[in-house]
């Protein structure tokens, strides 16, 4: 490996990253990052809260959290429905709305909370999704959803599909369900560790003001990231369903 | 390591970042071009032409993500120090 001082490794009060460096923890003789688990345990409590708070006394005409919640099932929904049509939709919104969900509330998780002030002895807290494998994980969700959708609707003819124009096209076929959840996982997991490299890399440089638009963009790319994931898990699964 | 080895990846994750930069550029400038004009045109149809503009920038800042998850690994997890 390369000697410590290679590792990317900027530290002032305000910043700091670290790529390749994990707070490791043995369960069971596995080594997982706990840095992660750990705020994604936070991100699975926020969630459990609202979901919670918005089906705690559920009313004919919404009010607060309620309305919030109905809103926000409302867009996940229409996500949903968007790309997999009237008649496929209800039984995805689940795992759709799931992904969406999740995704979002990682990548806000750690857009906006100050981890930085949690000093771990080593690693550091961020968003879990800029660890490639929560997205490889969420990526491979995908593609089994779809092998799912697909051979649950047609059975075993769905691998027609794979010589469906021609038979010429089979290893065309057969490389794009490797390439799926390939560039799935890479787009989330570049884009967050992205941003917070870039907010790292001006941080250092002028502590002051500067980083802020970064900082929003950060936010907004986000948000936009889990759309884009969830809508492509949606479009998957309806080419599966077709 | 090898200072060859590491002179080269540093240098090749530069370049791979920054040419990955230049094709969605191209891209992300027609696509925005083309949505204000499209919003000139027709302006009650902003809000859907935003929408679908944002996700199509999303999917060309994708490649330049490969690019720059490559110059990560290349930088971070080199395959090729031994």
């Amino acid at each position: 490996m390369y000697s410590d001082n290679f590792y990317f490794s900027t530290s002032t009060f305000l910043a700091e990253a670290e790529v390749g460096k994990h707070f490791y923890w043995n369960i069971a003789g596995f080594l997982v990052h706990g840095q992660v688990l750990m705020v994604l345990w936070f991100v699975f409590a926020v969630l459990l809260a609202f979901a919670f708070l918005g089906s705690r006394n559920i009313e004919q005409i919404p009010r607060g959290w309620q309305n919030f919640m109905e809103s926000v099932v409302e867009f996940v929904t229409d996500i949903a429905r968007d790309q997999l049509g009237e008649s496929f939709y209800r039984e995805w919104v689940p795992f759709i709305g799931t992904l969406f969900l999740f995704i979002f509330g990682c990548n806000w998780a750690g857009a906006i909370i100050p981890w930085k002030l949690i000093v771990l002895p080593e690693g550091e807290l961020a968003a879990p999704t800029n660890d490639i494998n929560t997205t490889v994980a969420l990526a491979l969700l995908t593609s089994l959803a779809y092998f799912y959708a697909g051979l649950s609707k047609k059975g075993l003819g769905y691998f027609k599909r794979y010589i469906q124009p021609i038979p010429l096209l089979l290893p065309i076929n057969i490389l794009e369900d490797f390439t799926k959840p390939l560039s799935l996982s890479f787009r989330l997991f570049g884009n967050v560790l992205a941003d917070e490299l870039t907010i790292t890399v001006l941080t250092a440089l002028v502590p002051l003001i500067i980083p802020l638009p970064i900082m929003f963009l950060g936010i907004f790319a986000g948000s936009v990231q889990a759309l884009i994931f969830s809508t492509l898990a949606a479009a998957y699964i309806a080419e599966a369903l077709e | 390591m090898d200072p060859i080895i590491a002179a080269a990846s540093v240098i090749a994750a530069g370049l791979s970042i920054g040419l990955s930069a230049i094709g969605p550029g191209i891209g992300q400038g027609n696509a925005a071009g083309q949505a204000v004009e499209g919003i000139a045109r027709q302006p009650e149809a902003e809000n859907k032409i935003r929408g679908t503009l944002l996700l199509s920038l999303a999917f060309m800042e994708a490649l330049t993500i490969y690019g720059l998850v490559v110059a990560l690994a290349l930088l971070f997890a080199n395959p090729f120090n031994v």
